[in-house]
C-alpha cells in the first residue's frame, strides 16, 4: 500500500515545512467550524433549555423536528443556503454567496439541530432529577436554566464537540455555498475533495490525516479544559 | 449566584465579542472579481500560471469556481460570478442569446482525447473518433460518463450522435453515467478500466492513472474551443463590469494570450490561444 505510506510521509512533510497554503486551508477550515458552532450553540442552547422545560404543545413537535434536522444532508443545506444567498435570491443582497461567511451560515444551519437536540435530551434529564428541588426552593425560571446549563456542562462540552465535528467534517455545504476558491474559500475537506479529482490520491489522504490531527487536538484541548474545570469547582 | 456561575456569565460574554468579531472579520471585502469556470482550467493549473500575473499587471484579484460548464453558466445565470469562461460553443451562444451574457469571446483551445485501457478491448486505437465510438458500442466496453451537463458530456454526446448512437437512453449497462466532474470520472474509468472523453489538460495533470492511455487523438472533431463572456451588467446590476472587462481585454490581449500559451506540463503546452482580434 504505496498510497498510505506516502500519505503518511507527505502528511509529515507538510507539518514540519509548516505549508504556508496548508496551515491557511487549515486555519480557515478552524475558523469557518469554530464559528458555526459558537453560533450554533447561541441559538441552540436556549431553545434546547426551553424545549425541555416546557408543557406547551409544540413541545413534541418541536422535538420531532430537532431529532430529524439531525440527519440533515450537508449537501441540501449546501443547496438552499446556495438558492438563498445566490444574487437571485432572497439574501442575495447581503453578498455572501463564494465567502466564508455564507459557508459559516451553512454549517451553523447544519449543526444547530444537532446540538439542540442532544442539548434538549440532556437538559430534560437534568431538570426531571432537580424539579422538586426547584419547587421547594421556589426558583424562577431563569435560575432553573441557569442551574441546568450549569449542572450539565461536562455534558454540553461533548455536545459542543459533537456539533463542530460534523461541522469540520463535512464537504457538501462548503463546496456548493463555498466554491472552493483558492486563498479564500477553499478548506481542509474542500482541498482533499480536490486533490482526490485532480488523482493525487496520497496528497488527499495526507490532508485528510492532518484534518484529524487537527480535530484530535481540539478534542484534548476540550478534553484538559474539562479536566480543570472538574478539579476547581467539583 | 455563586462565583463559578459569574465566571459562566462572564465566559457567556466573551463568547458573544469573539462571534461578532468573527462575523465582522468574516464579511470584509476586498476588490475581486468572481470567475466561473471549468474544472479543466482549473484543475490543470493554468489559472494558478496566469492570475498572478494578470494580478500584477491590472492589481484585481480573480476568484475562481471551478464547475462544470452547465452549472457554470447557471451560476452566470443567477448573477453569482462576474465573469463566465467555459467550453461548450452552442451552450455559450445560448447563454449570450437570452441576454445574459454580454458577448462571447474566443479565447482560447486544447482538445479532447479518448481514454480508455492499454489493452483496447475496442479495437478503437487509431482511428477517428465517430468510429472508435462505434467500435465501443459494438464490443460493449465498458465507458464512463459524465453525465454532469459539462462541456465535456456534451462533446461526447455530440460524438455518440455523429455515430447515430445513442447507448445513454437505451440505458445500456456497459454505459456507466457517473454525473461526476472530470477527475472524479476519470478515477472512476481508472478503477474499472474503462473508456471515457477527457480533455488534455485535465489528463496530462491527472496522476492515478492506472492502466489507462490515449487511446484516440488529434481528430479534428476533437477541438475544444474555450470562450468567455461577461456577465450582463443589464441583468445583474451588481456585477463588477469593469474590472471584469479587465480580465476578458487582459486574456485576449498579446500579454494574456502569451501567458496562456506558456503553461506547460512536461514541455507539453496544454491550452492554444486563438483570440480572434
Amino acid at each position: 500500500m504505496s498510497v498510505i505510506a506516502d500519505a503518511f510521509s507527505a502528511a509529515l512533510d507538510m507539518i514540519v515545512r509548516s505549508d504556508a497554503t496548508l496551515t491557511e486551508i487549515a486555519l480557515l477550515s478552524l475558523r469557518v467550524s469554530g464559528t458555526a458552532t459558537l453560533i450554533a450553540i447561541a441559538i441552540a442552547l436556549p431553545l434546547a433549555a426551553w424545549v425541555a422545560q416546557t408543557r406547551s404543545r409544540a413541545r413534541e413537535p418541536i422535538i420531532l423536528l430537532l431529532n430529524a434536522a439531525m440527519a440533515l444532508p450537508p449537501v441540501i443545506v449546501g443547496l438552499v443556503v446556495y438558492l438563498l444567498l445566490s444574487r437571485s435570491g432572497p439574501l442575495g443582497a447581503l453578498g455572501w454567496l463564494f465567502t466564508p461567511s455564507g459557508m459559516i451560515f451553512a454549517q451553523t444551519i447544519l449543526i444547530a439541530p444537532i446540538i439542540a437536540a442532544l442539548a434538549r435530551q440532556t437538559l430534560e434529564d437534568a431538570n426531571a432529577e432537580y424539579r422538586d428541588l426547584f419547587t421547594s426552593l421556589a426558583l424562577t425560571r431563569t435560575q432553573r436554566t441557569k442551574t441546568l446549563l450549569f449542572e450539565t456542562r461536562f455534558s454540553l462540552l461533548v455536545l459542543l464537540l459533537a456539533g463542530f465535528g460534523r461541522a469540520i467534517a463535512e464537504v457538501g455545504a462548503v463546496m456548493m455555498v463555498g466554491g472552493n476558491i483558492a486563498g479564500h474559500t477553499r478548506v481542509m475537506t474542500t482541498s482533499i475533495a480536490l486533490e482526490t479529482s485532480k488523482g493525487e490520491l496520497a496528497l488527499a489522504l495526507a490532508l485528510g490525516i492532518i484534518l484529524l490531527s487537527i480535530v484530535l487536538i481540539v478534542s484534548g484541548a476540550a478534553q484538559l479544559a474539562n479536566a480543570y474545570l472538574k478539579r476547581r469547582y467539583v | 449566584m455563586t462565583p463559578a456561575m459569574n465566571r459562566l456569565k462572564f465566559l457567556h460574554f466573551l463568547l458573544v465579542i469573539f462571534v461578532a468579531t468573527a462575523l465582522r472579520a468574516a464579511s470584509a471585502q476586498t476588490a475581486s472579481i468572481v470567475v466561473a469556470s471549468t474544472t479543466s482550467t482549473e484543475q490543470s493549473g493554468l489559472f494558478n500560471h496566469i492570475l498572478p500575473q494578470f494580478k500584477k499587471t491590472t492589481g484585481i484579484d480573480v476568484k475562481i469556481v471551478a464547475l462544470g460548464t452547465g452549472q457554470a453558466l447557471d451560476v452566470g445565470r443567477r448573477g453569482d460570478a462576474d465573469v463566465v469562461f467555459v467550453h461548450d460553443q452552442a451552450a455559450e451562444e445560448k447563454f449570450v442569446a437570452d441576454g445574459f451574457g454580454v458577448r462571447r469571446i474566443p479565447v482560447m483551445y486544447n482538445d479532447f482525447v479518448l481514454i480508455g485501457p492499454a489493452d483496447d478491448p475496442a479495437k478503437a486505437s487509431g482511428r477517428d473518433i465517430t468510429t472508435a465510438f462505434k467500435s465501443m458500442y459494438n464490443a460493449k466496453s465498458a465507458f464512463v460518463s459524465r453525465g454532469d451537463k459539462s462541456g465535456t458530456h456534451a462533446a461526447e454526446l455530440r460524438f455518440w450522435k455523429q455515430a447515430n448512437l445513442d447507448p445513454a437512453s437505451e440505458k445500456a449497462s456497459w454505459y456507466r453515467d457517473t454525473g461526476s466532474g472530470m477527475g472524479s470520472a476519470l478515477n472512476t474509468a481508472a478503477a474499472m478500466s474503462a473508456y471515457i472523453l477527457a480533455d488534455r489538460a485535465t489528463w496530462l495533470s491527472f496522476k492515478n492513472r492506472q492502466n489507462l492511455k490515449i487511446i484516440v487523438e488529434g481528430d479534428a472533431k476533437l477541438f475544444n474551443q474555450y470562450g468567455v463572456m461577461l456577465v450582463s451588467p443589464q441583468k445583474h446590476s451588481h456585477v463588477k463590469a469593469a474590472a471584469g472587462q479587465k480580465f476578458i481585454d487582459w486574456l485576449v490581449s498579446a500579454e494574456g494570450q502569451s501567458t496562456i500559451a506558456s503553461y506547460k506540463i512536461g514541455g507539453e503546452q496544454l491550452f492554444f490561444p486563438n483570440a480572434v482580434k
